[in-house]
């Protein structure tokens, strides 16, 4: 769905009333993977965030079929339904097209469902995987992940009198799984519904195995104002620390260059969890230099995948 | 019915009966001695001589992980394992009987590391007592082929739905050739039937929410139906077990007792060391001594009632235990045991006894000693001792 507003007239599959924070960038892109395929859906999903506030029993705010199993394993447990699917079909016991989405957080899918990911999509199931990177183990009250941001200030990488927030930069784990060779690989955010929509669908229009990582802003984790959501997650792009991109079969296409490229600090400065960083000239000086070169190399990466 | 004699390992058992329930999704992961089911079903698979979707998956973690997945979707779905892969599987167990989905799986009981090894003792299975999956354990090949074709039926039972694990004993019966009585492929799949689920997550039209979050307003009444059920699961493995025994020949319990009637002294054992045991009864039956053997199938649901009547004829008992659970006061057979016969009042003499760790041999005459130190405990020669160690060297 190419608007926020067509999607809006469609039946919501994702009801309100659920008991994620008012803001919250997870539901958009529940709501960009719902809306963008025409095919009935099944969503598995990990425990965190986007598990724990849609499905307090005896309330469910899903209007498709849902299956949540554990925190690490949204990858087999969703190769195991649509494993269940491709059998039944075969034996014709259900005849209808179904397509199955299964969400990670970022904990569930950079660090402790790694390796559940990983086998998944090495083994080609049909399916789609979504991990929703709001950068901390939110659920648990925002502790470091693998996907954080060096310099954050998270409950266990705290900006501390000798250490000042994580001392890491974040795995790159969309390009671990463009090493994966599945047709469709995409990085996208939930702040620009058009871009999140159209790899949705081309995702759902594929058959194998994909993987969208989809950068979803957390509002207490971050520390920023509620109404900011859409427009931190849109800011992150200009900077080119989230580029927005997707490799299809191989071939590499950046789908949004910004005409001027933000200073990372224009990010930092919205959100709390950089204070004490924006301290730190040299840490920022290098940090910027890090992700340069991660853009210089994206950029290279399309034109070497595009030469005929 | 024509069955047809064969000499069959252990694996290859489980991996015959497999393909005659022809499951529509297995998800493993390789493990000795557990490997080559999977292996020999793998063969079938690729023969198309069974129509289920193989799914190789990266670890057992994911394969019960990929188990839950095709259970909650409606397909009849199994696997396979042992030792360090069920105890990777540990935390997707109780998730698999807790959302109440009938898997069934082949585990054979293999020693839990450190130290690594890999014989057998009850070390895995026993570690998983408390997961939810009703475990049923087997003397022999034969045992294990006929419970494996009986455990569908349990665990989809609508008053059951949980999953159920059939054991064997590592190497002993899962490399050892035994003979083995098989039945029709067409007997069998009549008896076995057509799985057909109440809910699942591929009824588009039907939607529902499966792995809530309950809190503290609902969760106790969730554990108190999955209690049921495991209650029912007594009657139900009984049922099936009667039904069997018209179809096929031979019926099974709870329990299985061996010249216990007139025994005065009677031992309990689990899994291969059964037939040992009846061994070690004919040989001091011969000596005067009225030995009996109680041999435990089903440990979950524990079978207490029914264990306690039999020994309360007894003046000694002993306990056998292929496990330690390192509580300084008995296995967990024997624990368990001790606890139903006093919920039955019933006061014998009872010795316990920790064996077979790792593999270690159990010989016919340690089994006689067994029953010598109880005919002592009887004479009032000995005192009972707890979690005594059999076969240990010096
Ligand atoms: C095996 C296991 N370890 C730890 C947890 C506790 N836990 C639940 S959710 C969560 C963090 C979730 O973080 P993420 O995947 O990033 O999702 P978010 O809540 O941030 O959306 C943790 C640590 C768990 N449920 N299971
Ligand atoms: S804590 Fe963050 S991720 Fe979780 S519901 Fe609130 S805003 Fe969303
Ligand atoms: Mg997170």
């Amino acid at each position: 769905m190419s608007s926020p507003k067509q999607a809006a007239a469609v039946e919501n599959k994702l009801t309100g009333g659920h008991r994620a924070c008012a803001g919250c960038g997870f539901p958009i892109a529940i709501k960009e993977v719902l809306s963008s395929c025409k095919d009935p859906i099944v969503v598995v999903s990990a425990t965190g965030c986007l598990e724990v506030t849609t499905t307090i029993y005896p309330y469910s705010a899903w209007k498709v079929p849902f299956l949540h199993n554990a925190f690490e394993n949204a990858g087999a447990t969703c190769s195991g339904v649509e494993g269940a699917y491709q059998s039944l079909k075969k034996q014709g016991k259900i005849t209808k097209n179904i397509k199955f989405v299964a969400f990670g957080g970022d904990g569930g899918t950079y660090d402790i469902g790694l390796q559940s990911l990983s086998g998944a999509m090495e083994r080609g199931h049909d399916m789609l995987y979504v991990c929703n990177n709001n950068e901390a183990y939110m659920n648990t009250g925002v502790q470091r992940s693998s996907a954080t941001p060096r310099g954050a200030n998270t409950t266990t990488s705290p900006a501390g009198k000798v250490i000042n927030g994580k001392q890491q930069n974040p795995k790159d784990l969309t390009e671990i799984m463009a090493a994966h060779n599945i047709p469709y690989v995409a990085q996208t955010t939930v702040g620009m519904w058009p871009d999140a929509t159209k790899k949705f669908e081309k995702a759902f229009s594929i058959t194998g195995a994909k993987f969208v990582n989809i950068y979803a802003p957390c509002i207490p984790g971050w520390g920023y104002d509620n109404s900011q959501t859409i427009k931190i997650s849109k800011l992150v792009v200009d900077t080119c620390m989230w580029p927005i991109y997707e490799v299809e079969n191989g071939k590499y296409k950046i789908n949004y260059k910004p005409s001027v490229k933000l200073p990372i600090t224009e990010f930092y400065k919205t959100q709390t969890r950089f204070k004490a960083l924006l301290k730190d000239e040299a840490a920022i000086a290098s940090i910027q230099a890090y992700y340069d070169a991660k853009w210089a190399r994206l950029q290279l990466m399309e034109e070497a995948t595009n030469k005929a | 019915m024509e069955k047809t004699i064969t000499a069959r390992t252990g694996n290859e058992a489980m991996a015959e009966a497999m393909r005659q329930i022809n499951p529509d999704v297995c998800a493993a992961y390789p493990i000795t001695p557990a490997t080559e089911i999977m292996q020999i079903f793998a063969g079938f698979v690729n023969d198309g001589r069974v129509k289920t979707n193989l799914i190789t998956v990266e670890s057992e973690h994911s394969a019960m992980s990929a188990c839950v997945g095709s259970a909650a979707a409606g397909a009849r779905t199994m696997t396979a394992t042992s030792s360090q892969g069920l105890a990777l599987m540990h935390e997707i167990l109780f998730i698999a009987s807790g959302i109440r989905l009938p898997i069934v799986m082949a585990d054979v009981n293999r020693a839990l590391s450190a130290p690594i090894n890999i014989h057998c003792d009850h070390s895995d299975t026993m570690a998983e007592r408390d997961s939810g999956w009703i475990q049923i354990f087997s003397e022999n090949t034969q045992e294990a082929y006929d419970s494996m074709l009986q455990a569908n039926r349990i665990a989809e039972h609508k008053d059951v739905i949980t999953p159920v694990m059939v054991t064997t004993d590592g190497f002993i019966i899962s490399h050892g050739m035994e003979r083995l009585e098989m039945y029709p492929d067409a007997e069998v799949q009549k008896f076995v039937g057509e799985y057909k689920p109440q809910y699942t997550v591929l009824d588009v039209d039907h939607p529902i929410t499966v792995g809530s979050l309950v809190l503290t307003d609902y969760y106790l009444e969730y554990k108190k139906a999955q209690h049921e059920a495991m209650k029912a699961a007594k009657r139900v493995i009984l049922e099936v077990g009667k039904e069997f025994g018209k179809t096929f020949g031979r019926e099974y319990g709870l329990i299985e007792t061996y010249k216990a009637d007139d025994a005065d002294f009677i031992l309990v054992a689990m899994g291969s060391t059964a037939g040992t045991a009846k061994a070690a009864i004919e040989e001091l039956r011969q000596e005067g001594i009225k030995a009996g053997l109680l041999k435990i199938r089903v440990f979950r649901p524990f079978p207490a009632e029914e264990i306690a009547a039999v020994l309360t004829k007894a003046k000694a008992v002993a306990v056998l235990d292929r496990c330690e659970s390192m509580s300084n006061q008995a296995g967990p057979v024997a624990t368990e045991v001790k606890a139903g016969l006093y919920d039955a009042g019933v006061k014998v003499p009872l010795a316990s006894y920790i064996y077979g760790l790792g593999g270690r041999e159990i010989y016919i005459e340690d089994i006689k000693n067994v029953y010598r130190e109880l005919k002592n405990i009887a004479e009032g020669k000995l005192k009972p001792e707890q979690a005594k160690y059999i076969g240990l060297k010096e």
